[in-house]
């Protein structure tokens, strides 16, 4: 029990797709590098589980940023980026691209698929006023310095008046960017949005054969492969420091972990937290994300095609405006998304199934005892098939088996407060904290989706861990390049 | 190592890093990163890997010395002329 603690270069709190990537590259470089996971399954917010003996994905409804080898400027994009700074090949993921997806609002579907193409010639039939603006929009995503803080970023909506004079294409082209990655109600800052349209609208969705295992299989293969230790159930308690700076970490179970840096993709707020009274007093109102969803996956006798339902994935509002917000109510009904994972071009046969994401209020569904808690994820599951007829087959004759999830599970799996998927709406792009030596990844940086989580888990660890440690490289580095 | 082994070992760390790159028309006068795609995460990785392979520390204000090959080679010579070649492939 006096044993002394053990050391490390760096530890990483939590084993989602941004700790791992950022592990990778430590261990890739012989730092002494362990991942501390509080759960047993290692993927974070985009996870896999088995139930009745079916194995499952949570978040991950498609990989965005796919851009297929060969086009022009595919190497400069995140998706290769990111891939040869984890040293994996493209063709180890195994992706399939979409089939095509679709916004749809009461009277008007604007069809999508990788690439601008169907989009473009979607919104020139039906917004043909929109056409120039739209062009314009285009150019300004693609002129958009890649690197903004995200902070002094201007709101998305108050930019796109710029181009856009219809807010109902505006509602429609930010639905899905705003369901696939804003911390922020009914907006995104800019810098994000041009992100998200970049990786949703300009590259695009691609499926992994297997789903998301597939990814993290990858992912922490090559950690374990290049010598970085990963340790399950393994909940961190506190994160230890002296003089304002950190240098280790007391686990649940009442060991200490020494490092030179801790990086954690716990959250901001949930970080700060673990760092003790004094800093957990920096906590602002307003710092803790609010939105959350239920999702649920249903098991199909028929596949969805069969039944008359094509896309891939479906964004969906049926109110007059978009209203992207936490609800009063347990859950919003009026807006979602549902995705089709068969809807990929996939070598492997898998069993139909089509998944449902709604808005949700955290305290509502935490405020239930478990009896009424298990009731209402039942008849949210009935309720909410029923509420999209409009825009997918009624599924529920077909069902054989079925799963709903929570903003209460997601906040027990992930850690993140209120079950905020996409985290704090204040972001802070470098990974600091008030302090040394303790810095953030994941969802609280900036970067969205899974390629974007990947890519902060790889950006901190090279600007903080591996580049001296002063940020410094960054602005040396780019001064190599034009 | 000589000139040219250094060259050998720059290129072989840029080969494992980017796999996918054709390096065999590569200029060793020109800028690597107006030949082939490479960020400055990429460029990190090559500080690394001279790091991890051969002992070689490039302090960070030097990173702009290894744009080209030949600049690779100049500013390596008197580092690793006592080391020998590791070849990945």
């Amino acid at each position: 029990m006096t044993a002394s603690p053990e050391r490390f270069d760096t530890l990483i709190i939590g084993a989602g797709m941004s700790g791992l990537a950022a592990g990778i590259r430590l261990a890739l470089f012989d730092q002494r590098v362990a991942i501390v996971e509080k759960h047993s399954l290692w993927g974070g917010l985009n996870s896999f589980y088995k139930l009745g003996g079916r194995r499952l994905d949570v978040g991950l409804h498609a990989l965005t940023n796919f851009m297929a080898p060969g086009t022009p400027g595919a190497k400069a994009r995140p998706l290769a980026r990111i891939l040869r700074q984890l040293r994996i090949p493209f063709a180890d993921l195994a992706l399939g691209e979409q089939h095509g997806s679709e916004v749809a609002f009461p009277g008007v579907r604007l069809r999508f698929s990788n690439g601008l193409a169907l989009l473009t010639e979607e919104i020139a039939t039906h917004f043909p006023a929109e056409r120039d603006g739209f062009a314009r929009l285009v150019a300004a995503v693609t002129d958009y310095p890649p690197v903004e803080a995200e902070e002094r970023s201007p709101s998305a909506r108050v930019v796109l008046r710029e181009y856009l004079r219809d807010p109902l294409l505006v509602d429609m082209l930010l639905l899905p960017l705003l369901y696939y990655g804003s911390p922020t109600p009914n907006d995104v800052a800019w810098s994000s949005f041009v992100v998200l349209f970049k990786s949703l609208y300009e590259e695009g969705f691609a499926r992994p054969e297997g789903g998301v295992r597939r990814i993290l299989e990858l992912l922490r293969g090559r950690y374990l492969e290049a010598g970085g230790e990963l340790r399950m159930r393994c909940g961190v308690e506190q994160v230890l420091s002296r003089d304002g700076r950190a240098y280790g970490l007391r686990l649940e179970d009442g060991r200490e972990l020494r490092a030179d840096r801790i990086l954690s993709s716990a959250g901001r707020v949930e970080t700060l937290r673990m760092a003790g009274p004094e800093q957990a007093a920096q906590i602002q109102p307003g710092d803790i994300g609010q939105l959350s969803f239920v999702e649920s996956i249903s098991i199909l006798d028929t596949p969805p095609a069969d039944l008359g339902h094509a896309a891939t994935i479906t964004f969906f509002n049926d109110a007059e405006r978009l209203v992207y917000a936490r609800p009063d109510e347990p859950v919003d009904y009026r807006s979602g998304v549902i995705c089709c994972p068969g809807h990929y071009a996939a070598e492997e046969p898998h069993e139909p199934a089509l998944r449902l994401t709604l808005l949700a209020n955290h305290a509502r569904w935490s405020a239930l005892e478990d009896a009424d808690y298990y009731a209402l994820k039942e008849r949210v599951w009935d309720l909410g098939h029923a509420a999209i007829t409009r825009y997918a087959p009624d599924v529920r004759p077909h069902t054989i088996f079925k799963d709903v999830f929570t903003p209460r599970t997601i906040e027990h799996f992930t850690g993140h407060l209120n079950g905020a998927v996409y985290g704090s709406p204040r972001k802070r792009s470098d990974g600091r904290t008030p302090l040394e030596g303790l810095f953030l990844c994941g969802t609280d940086q900036g970067y969205l989706g899974i390629i974007g989580a990947m890519l902060s888990g790889v950006a901190m660890a090279n600007r903080h861990a591996l580049a001296g440690g002063s940020g410094k490289a960054d602005t040396v580095l780019s001064g190599v390049q034009p | 190592m000589t000139r040219d082994e250094i060259i050998a070992a720059v290129r072989d760390i840029i080969h494992t890093i980017a796999p996918d790159e054709d390096l065999s028309n590569l200029n060793s006068q020109e800028r690597l990163r107006d030949q082939i795609e490479l960020d400055s995460m990429d460029f990190l990785d090559i500080v690394m890997e001279l790091r991890k392979r051969y002992g070689v520390h490039v302090p960070e204000e030097d990173y702009k010395e290894l744009s080209t090959l030949d600049g690779c080679a100049d500013y390596l010579a008197p580092h690793m002329a006592d080391k020998e070649l590791k070849l990945s492939v």
